[in-house]
């Protein structure tokens, strides 16, 4: 652990530390031999080598985006690794036992052990070390009941037929620059799949970590709730200190089928920079679900306390009649972290309900803006949304920005938008004091109240980590 | 017990408090009266470290002097403010809140920290002393409160932390006959030899309730006539105006 020093005398940021490991990398640059590279080095079938290619023709004639208020330098793609992974990794092992003491002693560090005896009770965890999945937990228990948890590379070999079916179903190939960047080079992340009429016993979860330098993550998630199913899904994020900018394009699919349920939780917490902005993670993120059976729901929960910038709008697409679809979020943004992000709720069903809350947190010289979309069709009758956004500054130095996009296209449905934005009160921090606590734990407490509505929708196992971790991002705003 | 010695404050070159002497003793129970704008409020905030004056003069709690000392830390060392308004914390438990400034004050006098189960039957207890209705304490913190909910729980939190200088705030404005009567119970049944209260009030009425020892007049930012409990009396058949 090259890294050791930095840890100890960084309490902000604990995860910082970099494991030095041997690794296996594709050549720099963005072309089709490193596409080859990937494909071959997954030993993927040809269907799906030509997928990547054709998200590949189609990227060389998109634009990267440039309507987001973050800005930032532009991205050299021709000096990127696109594949990493440690040289241990390409060895089969039958066993967690055999993985890499390295990287079990990471994953240890970051406070998700993955060996039998010490292992997190009722989660189910992959754990995503730069671009491969280096271990995934529970996996016979989940098989005895039909539930396919794997890494997607392990997916596209044995489950062909389910990962072509639904694979780029919510996000065609040819959405937008990043989701087709992904789509041509994406390496690894988890596949998730729910049988009818099944409820997972437990959480399923997976851990991204970026290690290696200079190297960009692009993961891709596809989790397939059948008839009448149920999963809770955990994924959590974190990198080293660097002072470089590091790129993680991640594409999430969700698909909810008739009365079935996906939650989806995420705590990210990639390396946000410096107190000056230097380095940290771009985190620009698709996330999609499509609630395409009747009375499915999906609802994404995120607490967004790390990245440099982060820039994504988890959405559903509510098809299915009566299909209910959430967003609840919390962004912490802090020193000079900036983020981009909110919900979009597609109606298309009939009597499809939708409900955002956003709670947007400011603080040093740092900038937060909710964008979201509520599009209400035609053929969506009766059809209701409730967004709520509050926006909390410290500080005077900050940001807030909420911009909401509203769209009915029906005289019978309803939608609702409220919007606050306060700053952190003075007078409540004074009483706080007088109760004998001190400037950050009165932070803490009065942040954690305001963020309550969406912390209570984690899964019990994470919401007292994610109130640890709202009050560290915040530590040192005050006073 | 508090010595104030020659206190002078302001706020942007405005003088509120302009030589304020005062002694408290443990075991005695002070009123300050006082007209609006007289710096009474002003008093309470300084007491408690309020940032945001500039100060001169001294303050000594039980011989310390307090000029370097943090309203977190003062109100570890025993300052209680019970406030004029409390204040709405959205999110956040009652309980929870009381049970976090309880165990904050509790480890640093030194005593072992109350688990959840223990500081519920504590609570429960104080609060059934002053009438105070359990659901409230699941709420959150005086959000939607009354004006009189608010001030009870001022009270219950001065009788869960166990302070020795209490500093009441106005405690009585806007506080009907019967919420007055609990209030003044509250503070009656929390004296003891070895506690010391400094109440701020405008009218005499909470003071027919909790007898004081000395009642001051304080007018422009001094105390300029300090007597016995009838005092109080006296100024509210008179006013100030004729001090």
């Amino acid at each position: 652990m090259k890294t050791q020093k930095d840890i100890n005398t960084n309490q902000e940021y604990k995860y910082g530390f970099s494991t030095d490991i041997e690794n296996i990398r594709s050549p720099k640059g963005l072309n089709e031999d490193t596409i080859k590279f990937i494909s071959n080095i997954k030993k993927e079938p040809k269907w799906m080598l030509d997928w990547r290619l054709k998200a590949f023709n189609r990227l060389k004639i998109l634009k990267e985006p440039n309507w987001q208020k973050p800005k930032y330098p532009k991205i050299d793609y021709q000096n990127l690794y696109y594949y990493s992974a440690p040289k241990s990794s390409s060895k089969k092992i039958n066993s967690l036992d055999e993985i890499d003491p390295k990287i079990l002693e990471t994953y240890n560090k970051l406070g998700i052990p993955l060996q039998e005896q010490e292992r997190l009770s009722g989660v189910a965890v992959d754990a995503v070390f730069d671009s491969v999945s280096v271990a995934t937990t529970f996996k016979e228990a989940l098989t005895k009941k039909g539930i396919i948890f794997c890494p997607i590379s392990e997916a596209i070999i044995k489950h062909p037929d389910l990962v072509k079916k639904y694979l780029g179903s919510v996000i065609p190939i040819t959405d937008h620059y990043f989701a087709t960047l992904n789509s041509a080079v994406f390496t690894d992340g988890s596949f998730v799949y729910i049988p009818p009429n099944v409820r997972c016993p437990m959480e399923l979860s997976t851990y991204f970590r970026i290690n290696a330098t200079e190297t960009g993550q692009f993961e891709r998630t596809l989790i397939i709730a059948d008839k009448g199913s149920y999963v809770s899904y955990l994924e959590g994020c974190t990198a080293p200190m660097r002072d470089e900018n590091q790129l993680h394009a991640a594409n999430v699919e969700l698909i909810a089928l008739d009365d079935a349920e996906i939650k989806y939780s995420t705590v990210q917490n990639w390396y946000p920079g410096d107190k000056n902005g230097v380095g940290g993670i771009y985190n620009f993120v698709t996330k999609r679900g499509a609630c395409r059976g009747k009375n499915s729901k999906i609802s994404w929960t995120q607490v967004e306390t790390g990245s440099a910038i982060t820039w994504k709008y988890p959405s559903c697409i509510l098809q299915g009649d009566n299909s209910v679809g959430e967003f609840y979020s919390i962004a912490i943004t802090n020193n000079h972290q900036k983020a981009d992000t909110g919900t979009k709720m597609i109606h298309l069903g009939k009597n499809t309900k939708s409900k955002i809350i956003s709670k947007g947190i400011s603080a040093g010289k740092a900038d937060n803006t909710y964008r979201g979309l509520v599009d209400i069709s035609t053929k969506a009758t009766n059809s209701r949304n409730y967004t709520q956004c509050d926006s909390l500054l410290m500080g005077n130095q900050c940001g807030a920005h909420t911009v909401p996009y509203i769209k009915n296209k029906n005289a019978s449905s309803t939608i609702e938008h409220e919007a606050t934005t306060t700053k952190i009160n003075e007078e409540q921090l004074f009483y706080c004091n007088q109760r004998g606590l001190n400037q950050e734990e009165a932070v803490s407490l009065i942040v954690n109240g305001f963020c309550k509505e969406v912390l209570q929708q984690l899964p019990m196992e994470f919401a007292v980590e994610a109130q640890k971790l709202v009050s560290i991002s915040l530590e040192g705003s005050v006073g | 017990m508090l010595e104030i010695k020659n206190l002078k404050t302001s706020v942007n070159d405005k003088t509120i408090l302009n030589g304020l002497n005062l002694n408290i003793k443990a075991g005695e129970v002070h009123a300050i009266m006082g007209p609006n704008g007289s710096g009474k409020s002003t008093l309470a905030n300084i007491l408690s470290g309020k940032q945001g004056y500039n100060v001169s003069g001294e303050i000594n709690f039980k011989g310390e002097d307090l000029n370097k000392v943090s309203i977190e830390e003062r109100a570890q060392k025993g300052i209680f403010l019970a406030f004029q308004y409390p204040l709405e914390i959205p999110g956040v438990n009652t309980n929870n809140f009381l049970k976090t400034s309880l165990n904050t004050i509790r480890k640093a006098r030194g005593q072992k920290e109350l688990d959840t189960l223990s500081f519920l039957n504590l609570v429960k207890k104080k609060s059934a002393e002053l009438g105070i209705d359990e659901k409230f304490l699941s709420r959150q913190l005086n959000v939607g409160f009354s004006g009189g909910e608010k001030k009870k729980n001022e009270i219950l939190q001065m009788k869960l932390l166990e302070p020795e200088f209490i500093v009441l705030d106005e405690t009585d404005s806007g506080l009907d006959i019967d919420a007055l009567r609990i209030v003044a119970d509250g503070v009656n049944s929390s004296r003891t030899k070895s506690n010391a209260f400094l109440i701020i009030t405008h009218y005499q009425r909470l003071l027919d309730y909790i007898k004081p020892d000395f009642v001051h007049v304080l007018s422009n930012g001094k105390i300029t006539k300090t007597g016995n409990s009838s005092l109080g009396i006296e100024l509210e058949k008179t006013g100030y105006a004729n001090l």
